[in-house]
């Protein structure tokens, strides 16, 4: 049966990001399509119902929505180079530290980025204590899955090309001398072949950036 | 269920181990790791924390969230009830499978467990037990909106949410299986069994299961405890003045 695969994503996300890395590593071709989401296709709300958002991974007319979602079918419908160990306890370590990414690492880094004054010294303080958990994750290990990329690389990828974007807009510095591991751990990443090229074009994200950050700061 | 207590069943020859959870006696997160291990007949030790005196274990075995459910196989610890489901999953297929085979309805299992565990779609229901006014009137009508869509998109015509069988987004669903207890104690109803005729059945089915019968919290233990837990969060008395 021919395989047809659809992923619908942004120029710009990094949940769409994650999936293009997974396919990419299992081989597995695809068509991309770009959406602009303050003018949402048809197509999208077809497949999307629920959200409206992206990525969203089309499989022989099949959507199907989540990123985290999206990674798990992917691995158990294409079973080369796994995404995810094979023993139930690894298999479980994987998961939690994708959850802690989504659920806590990228919100605190976010509310750090958008909020003021007492507000952002909470965020940041919570985004320091995130980093000191994923700084000690990396302990003896090449990355986060061993000695090859796997799921938690995939999820905490984003840290390799948006930290030094958020840094450039805001004159912040968030990960330095403080997370050896964790700075060592993005130079490598961003050098896979497989994640190379595949990074948004640097000056369109910081002027996207630089935008979102003036919205969240207008000068008084 | 305070301290430890031993459940024996028809033992889970296949690798058990020494199997510990860190739950929370009125926790659906903390009951779905339960009800998981009791469907597939694994013996667990059962240690009741509580959460505003967490233990020594706990902080240990989650330093990360220091949250319940925690579950310990073999000194090991996995921490997240989704997570954790999955692991039970893996670890001891059989008997009672909890998700199904094929990758594309198991990725719509995922799915939905991803859904109502957001906190977006959990907090009209915590508004709806301790919100007031304005706040609570949106509440209720997002709560039924909710329910809408899970009796109508995601249960539809199925006995369970797992089709014949009481599969891991039932676990997840569980904590329907005693809102009652919330409605009683805000006396207002939202699921009622005329608005939603399925989710009402299917709350009956899933308390009638042996294993979930067994390890539901105690209806006048959790009348007492919510009632006293909303008193010290309701912003207003009945006869304060509305601001």
């Amino acid at each position: 049966m021919a395989e047809e695969v659809k992923l619908l994503k942004t120029w710009s996300s990094a949940f769409g990001l994650r999936v293009v890395w997974a396919l990419k590593l299992k081989g597995i071709p695809y068509e991309a399509i770009d959406e602009d989401l303050s003018n949402k296709s048809a197509l999208l709300l077809q497949y999307n119902p629920v959200h409206k958002k992206i990525p969203v991974l089309v499989h022989n007319g099949n959507p199907i929505s989540e990123s985290l979602v999206i990674l798990e079918y992917i691995d158990e419908t294409w079973k080369q180079n796994p995404i995810l160990p094979q023993d139930p306890l690894q298999r479980a370590r994987e998961r939690f530290w994708a959850k802690f990414n989504d659920e806590k690492l990228l919100p605190s880094v976010w509310g750090a980025f958008t909020k003021e004054g007492k507000d952002r010294e909470e965020a940041m303080a919570a985004t320091m204590e995130n980093l000191k958990f994923v700084e000690e994750e990396l302990k003896g290990k090449k990355f986060f899955s061993g000695e090859k990329i796997g799921l938690v690389d995939l999820v905490f990828g984003w840290l390799a090309n948006l930290i030094s974007i958020f840094e450039a807009v805001t004159g912040f510095n968030i990960v330095g001398e403080g997370y050896p591991l964790l700075s060592a751990w993005m130079q490598e990443f961003s050098e896979l072949p497989v994640i190379k090229d595949t990074w948004p074009p640097r000056d369109k994200m910081i002027i996207k950036y630089q935008a979102l950050y003036d919205k969240y700061h207008p000068a008084k | 269920m305070a301290g430890k207590q031993k459940h024996t069943r028809t033992k889970n020859q296949l690798k058990m181990g020494e199997v510990k959870v860190l739950g929370s006696w009125s926790s659906p997160y903390g009951l779905r790791v339960q009800w998981a291990l009791g469907l597939k007949s694994v013996e667990y030790e059962y240690i009741d924390e509580d959460l505003l005196n967490k233990s020594q274990m706990l902080l240990k075995y989650n330093p990360v969230h220091k949250k319940i459910p925690v579950l310990v196989h073999n000194g090991k610890p996995s921490a997240e009830s989704a997570v954790i489901l999955e692991y039970i999953e893996e670890t001891w297929p059989q008997p009672h499978p909890l998700l199904p085979k094929d990758p594309y309805e198991r990725a719509m299992v995922r799915f939905w467990i991803n859904f109502l565990d957001n906190k977006d779609k959990v907090a009209p229901f915590i508004t709806f037990f301790i919100g007031v006014g304005e706040e609570h009137k949106k509440a209720v009508n997002e709560a039924k909106e909710l329910l809408k869509l899970y009796e109508e998109q995601v249960l539809g015509e199925k006995k369970y949410f797992g089709g014949e069988e009481i599969g891991m987004l039932d676990l997840a669903m569980g904590w329907m299986a005693y809102f009652g207890v919330i409605e009683e104690i805000v006396d207002v109803k939202i699921l009622d069994a005329e608005t939603f005729p399925r989710l009402h059945a299917w709350i009956q089915n899933f308390r009638a299961h042996p294993v979930i019968k067994n390890n539901l919290p105690d209806h006048d233990r959790l009348l007492q405890n919510y009632t006293e837990k909303r008193q010290r969060f309701l912003p207003y008395s009945p006869h304060t003045e509305n601001a």
